[in-house]
């Protein structure tokens, strides 16, 4: 990494705005499928060229800038967009995964005969904008702008299917949404009040400063108590699986990847650019947040492991995947940090690849119980395939990417000498294998019922996205630098976030 | 205290009078006793605006040639009893408004009687 | 030539308004509402000129009839004033373009009274404003108020009887307020404002002063609705016609609080208020946090929507009584904004009632089907918009009266305001979500009938009343984007000095 070097670019501003942009169109042509799903095609493809074309600079420590307006007048803040290398992780995460998940929303959403498409496809422009917004965010205000409008956002889609339960779920939502919504603006009120500035800072904001030791621990928890709702840290994690009420593709982009790692992201934000690791370690700060996420980590997979319903066995492995990530930004090394931001990366294509195949099964077969899988492998090998891929990658089986994110991990915690952590992460994988290897088994090696036999693979659309995706973890778990260089944007992080000499970067390799 | 109550019994006899027409306007059950309470707290409003620009031993505010201008003070302050005409008009206003109010709810519900009143909304 | 006539002018056009409507409604219905229309559109046009060359040039002041200020009465346009006057101006225009078919529709036969009252109501308003003299503040008080008290009685059944009570509450509120200005006659013997302000270090400790000012707080404080004071509200409010609703309850408590604004910080000294006063500004803070959770929770409970905007407006008027309280910058910018915020939403709001009342009939949430979203997409579009600005999430212009209320509590730790103001907002979410739902979504019960697979006609609003609705539902965007731009531009000129 290079002297960072800030420039003004608008690109970041029109890549927020583009999915934006689409929703009126969207609107307009509801009587048209063909012609609305064109539009949601057509943001999704300028969007993530318009992501991409900023990471060549962010690699070369250029940071490209854009204030778009004064949003607060007394103090002084912008609404203010900024380029930096862990928005660019995150945003190209997401907005690369909108291309698939549009094609296999479409899919999905014809197959399934759902209503109110136009909703749904709006809805979820809307989300992906904010999602965008919430990673290029410059300072606190603008991502709590962000995340409010994600928050809000979401609403329609988890509700979509306007049956009780999703009612229920929907209120749910709302109060934890809100509530987390309404807990980050008292922390960020209380961290300028403390601080005098909002800009995300690599290494803190408050450095060099005062500071009262039972204030700081109530901003933290403040803090953690807003993104860790959508981070579904528990004891806030409840309404994600709740939230699988929502069609197949919101459980797969928003609640693995987009909305959930929005909270993620908000606490790698907040650990690292705003409390930084020293405020962190002098108050200990970080063994409030591995008490809460260690402990997530091993109960969500132990109440996975008693799922029957396949979509809500993925969420809880989700709320623990969740916070392996959050648990490697507690232990404040910056291998446990590059394992973080790496396994923000590759869970998203591995967990997207399973919902991904949930919801296949489901529109293809109409099945929604993990004890009804027996057989299916045969019907839908390229399916079941591609789910063996995922869950084998998730339980931490080289060669799939989510293996080298939690090698860092472990590393970490050795880094850290947390002994107990490193234990987390290891149990935590056999948890992950002991939920997930029985679904396989039951897919390929039981014999199927009688229902089984007239059907085939489910439609191109939504088979030819989840082939990817898992092509994609396994290209990535071989060269995690493949095309995107995940790796090297995640070890600058760490360097920048550490204030670290140039060297740790082994640029390329991964060890 | 004597001498309190001697140099403030107007003011005593004010607040008297202005809590118990305040007492009317809040407890009494009937709506017409609660104009009355309102009347009798506009009328102590206007006499504690009257009272308070009472002087000892000072004359109305027109030019008398035997004190002439040089003694400001045998004059009352003509500002208060001015204002107070002003009150008085509000006042009487204000008591119309009500009393129409009144005839308004007595001919759609024909009672004068709160409870009676609240019953016969429902 | 004109800016230096504003103060006088606007609430002169709207008396004159008042006076003209019922002249010209004799000769033609029609034309009653088209003065009503173009005087409030010249007196907006007079605000906007005043309020720029208040901006550019300081405070003009009038005196009226030619009596040199303090002997004679002032009017004063200084950035406060002639920003609330302004509002007050812009509120009125937009409502009265909404009007004339929900006043057909709702209270027909009483048109030209309505707007004759409207006008008068406004001309009361506006002269409270502009007034630089407190017994002459009391007089448009009354004006106002005697004009309110009409405007609700000309309603549904019962509006006479919230009327009734409305009259007696807002009585006991003007004579306390003319009590407390009469015993600050008495000690420092004159009544305008800025001498006021003047004379004040020198009688500051006497107790008439203090009984004084508590005693105008007091009053103003019933005005304004102010928890516990609010009981009178939410029936006058329910119970009016809808347009007339929607014009007392965006401006008609806002300028009660803007009252209690001059008083507190332009005529009393900042020291005192600092010192003494302190305990009055912290009471008047507690019952604020009070009214906004008592108000929200209460909203909840209603089964009727203007009912439940009612309830809401006394959680409102809380936020302004915590920004007064807050007495520093940040708490007097949040409270003006918001001020600015709920006058807009609130108005929209209630135009969204009168538009459910015209097609359906009714405003009662429990009767409400998703049906509604098909019959009137734009007022169920519209009312989201206005609902998410109200929860006050972020970019709407709800959130940003609540962010600087939020900090302006943080930086002087008052955590129980700042849990009031959070707590709010959930409440809020509860109880608009409580009504999104059902217009949007299907019912519940399992007999029950999903509307919006029947065959629905679209019958929205027609254009008089969609248009303005729209208006304000998207100004909220507009005013949440450019709440900077409006807080250094408008608000921090009128911040006093010393605060």
């Amino acid at each position: 990494m290079h002297e960072i070097v800030t420039y003004t670019s608008s690109v970041p501003f029109l890549a927020v705005l583009v999915s934006l942009a689409a929703v009126p169109l969207i609107y307009a042509s509801s009587n048209r499928p063909n012609m609305r799903e064109f539009w949601t095609l057509a943001a999704a493809f300028i969007k993530f060229p318009l992501v991409l074309s900023l990471l060549p600079g962010v690699m070369a420590g250029e940071v490209a800038e854009f204030t778009i307006v004064q949003i607060s007048a007394s103090p002084d803040i912008a609404l203010k967009l900024r380029a930096d290398a862990v928005g660019m992780l995150f945003a190209v995460v997401a907005s690369g995964l909108w291309i698939l998940t549009s094609f296999y929303s479409i899919g999905y959403m014809r197959g399934a005969n759902e209503k109110k498409q136009t909703r749904y496809f709006a809805s979820f422009a809307v989300c992906l904008s904010a999602t965008i917004g919430i990673a290029f965010s410059a300072n606190l205000l603008t991502f709590l702008i962000f995340y409010e409008i994600l928050s809000l956002a979401t609403y329609p889609l988890v509700i979509h299917k306007e049956n009780k339960e999703a009612m229920r779920s929907g209120r749910q939502y709302l109060l934890y949404a809100m509530s987390a919504g309404v807990v980050l603006i008292a922390a960020i009120g209380i961290t300028y009040s403390i601080a005098g500035t909002l800009d995300f800072n690599p290494g803190g904001i408050f450095g060099g400063i005062l500071l009262d030791p039972v204030l700081i621990k109530v901003v933290f928890i403040l803090f953690i108590a807003g993104v860790g709702v959508k981070a579904g840290i528990m004891p806030l994690q409840s309404w994600l699986p709740a939230a699988m009420v929502a069609p197949t593709p919101v459980s797969a982009l928003l609640h693995a990847v987009a909305v959930v790692k929005a909270g993620v992201f908000g606490v790698i934000r907040v650990v690292g650019f705003i409390f930084g690791p020293e405020v962190m370690h002098e108050f200990s700060l970080n063994l409030i947040l591995a008490t809460f996420s260690g402990a997530t980590v091993i109960l969500a997979s132990l109440i996975a492991l008693n799922q029957d319903d396949l979509k809500r066995r993925l969420a809880y492995s989700t709320v623990g995947h969740l916070s392996y990530i959050v648990l490697g930004v507690a232990l404040l090394t910056p291998e446990g940090f590059t394992g973080g931001l790496l396994h923000l990366s590759n869970h998203a294509t591995t967990k997207i690849c399973l919902f991904f195949c949930a919801g296949a099964i489901y529109v293809n077969l109409h099945k929604t119980k993990i004890s009804q899988l027996d057989g299916i492998g045969r019907v839908m090998p390229w399916t079941m395939g591609a789910f063996t891929i995922g869950a084998l990658g998730l339980a931490g089986v080289p060669p799939i990417n989510a293996f080298v994110s939690k090698w860092f991990l472990c590393q970490g915690a050795m880094a850290a000498d947390q002994t107990i952590i490193l234990g987390i992460f290891l149990l935590s994988g056999l948890l992950n294998a002991a939920y997930f290897f029985p679904i396989v088994q039951r897919a390929f090696f039981r014999p199927g019922g009688k229902d089984l036999e007239k059907h085939g693979e489910a439609s191109l659309f939504m088979v030819v996205p989840i082939c990817i995706v898992a092509t994609l973890s396994v290209l990535l778990g071989l060269q995690p630098n493949l095309i995107l260089n995940m790796y090297d944007l995640a070890a600058g992080i760490s360097q920048s976030v550490f204030q670290l000499p140039a060297v740790f970067i082994a640029s390329g390799v991964w060890p | 205290m004597l001498e309190f109550i001697q140099g403030y019994y107007a003011y005593i006899f004010l607040a008297t009078a202005f809590t118990i027409g305040l007492y009317g306007m809040m407890v009494k059950q009937n709506l017409m006793k609660k104009v009355l309470g309102m009347s009798i707290v506009a009328a102590t409003t206007i006499m504690f605006w009257i009272v308070g620009a009472y002087k000892e031993g000072a004359g109305v505010t027109v030019l008398d040639p035997r004190i002439g201008v040089e003694d400001p003070g045998m004059y009352l302050n003509p500002l208060p009893h001015t204002l107070m005409l002003t009150a008085i008009v509000v006042a009487v206003v204000t008591l119309g408004v009500a009393l129409a109010l009144l005839i308004g709810i007595y001919r759609e519900y024909k009672t004068l009687d709160e409870p009676t009143l609240l019953e016969r909304m429902k | 030539m004109i800016s230096s006539q504003a103060p006088i002018l606007i609430p002169m056009t709207f008396l004159f308004a008042a006076m003209l409507i019922p002249l010209v409604g004799a000769v033609n219905r029609a034309a009653a509402h088209l003065t009503a229309v173009l005087g409030s559109a010249l007196a907006l046009y007079f605000s906007v000129i005043g309020m720029q060359t208040t901006l550019a040039q300081g405070r003009i002041s009038y005196h009226i009839a030619g009596w040199m200020p303090p002997i004679g009465i002032e009017f004063v346009m200084d950035p406060l004033s002639a920003f609330i006057c302004a509002l007050l101006c812009g509120v009125t225009f937009i409502v009265m373009v909404f009007g004339k078919r929900s006043v057909e529709y709702e209270i027909p036969q009483k048109e030209i009274a309505f707007y004759s009252l409207s006008m008068l109501l406004l001309g009361g308003l506006a002269g409270m404003v502009m007034t630089g003299d407190l017994f002459n503040l009391y007089v448009y008080l009354e004006i106002a108020a005697l004009a309110g008290y009409a405007l609700v009685a000309i309603g549904d059944k019962r509006a006479v009887v919230s009327a009734f009570r409305y009259l007696v509450m807002g009585t006991v509120g003007a004579t306390f307020y003319l009590l407390g200005v009469a015993l600050i006659f008495i000690s420092t013997g004159t009544l305008n404002m800025a001498d006021i302000a003047q004379l004040m270090p020198m009688v500051q400790d006497s107790p008439a002063v203090i009984v004084g000012l508590v005693l105008i707080v007091l009053g103003t404080a019933l005005k304004m609705a102010l928890f516990p004071m609010h009981a009178w509200l939410p029936d006058a409010y329910t119970h009016a016609s809808t347009t007339a609703t929607a014009l007392i309850a965006p401006i008609g408590t806002k300028v009660s609080a803007y009252v209690l604004f001059r008083v507190l910080f332009f005529v009393v000294d900042p020291d005192h208020l600092r010192t003494e006063l302190l305990n009055l500004l912290q009471i008047i803070g507690y019952l604020g946090a009070a009214g906004i959770i008592w108000g929200s929770i209460m909203a909840i409970c209603q089964s009727e929507l203007k009912r439940m905007l009612a309830y809401s407006s006394v959680a409102q008027v809380g936020y302004i009584a915590v920004g007064i309280s807050l007495a520093s910058p940040l708490g007097f910018i949040g409270a003006i904004l918001h001020a600015l915020n709920h006058a807009v939403m609130k108005c929209c709001l209630f135009f969204i009632s009168g538009n459910m009342r015209l097609r359906l009939g009714h405003s009662m949430i429990p009767q409400m089907t998703n049906g509604l979203r098909k019959s009137m997409p734009w007022t169920s579009a519209a009312f989201t918009l206005a609902a998410i600005s109200m929860i006050g999430l972020p970019p709407t212009a709800g959130f940003f009266g609540k962010w600087y209320l939020a900090l302006g509590a943080i930086e002087q730790s008052h955590w129980i305001f700042l849990s009031a103001l959070l707590i709010s907002t959930i409440l809020n979410v509860a109880y608009f979500f409580r009504v999104m739902e059902r217009m949007y979504l299907k019912p519940q019960e399992p007999e029950g009938v999903d509307y919006s697979e029947q065959t629905i006609v679209r019958s929205e609003a027609p254009a008089s009343m969609l248009v303005p609705t729209l208006f304000l539902a998207l100004s909220l965007l507009v005013l949440g984007f450019a709440n900077a731009w409006i807080v250094t531009n408008l608000i921090v000129p009128m911040i006093p000095g010393w605060l």
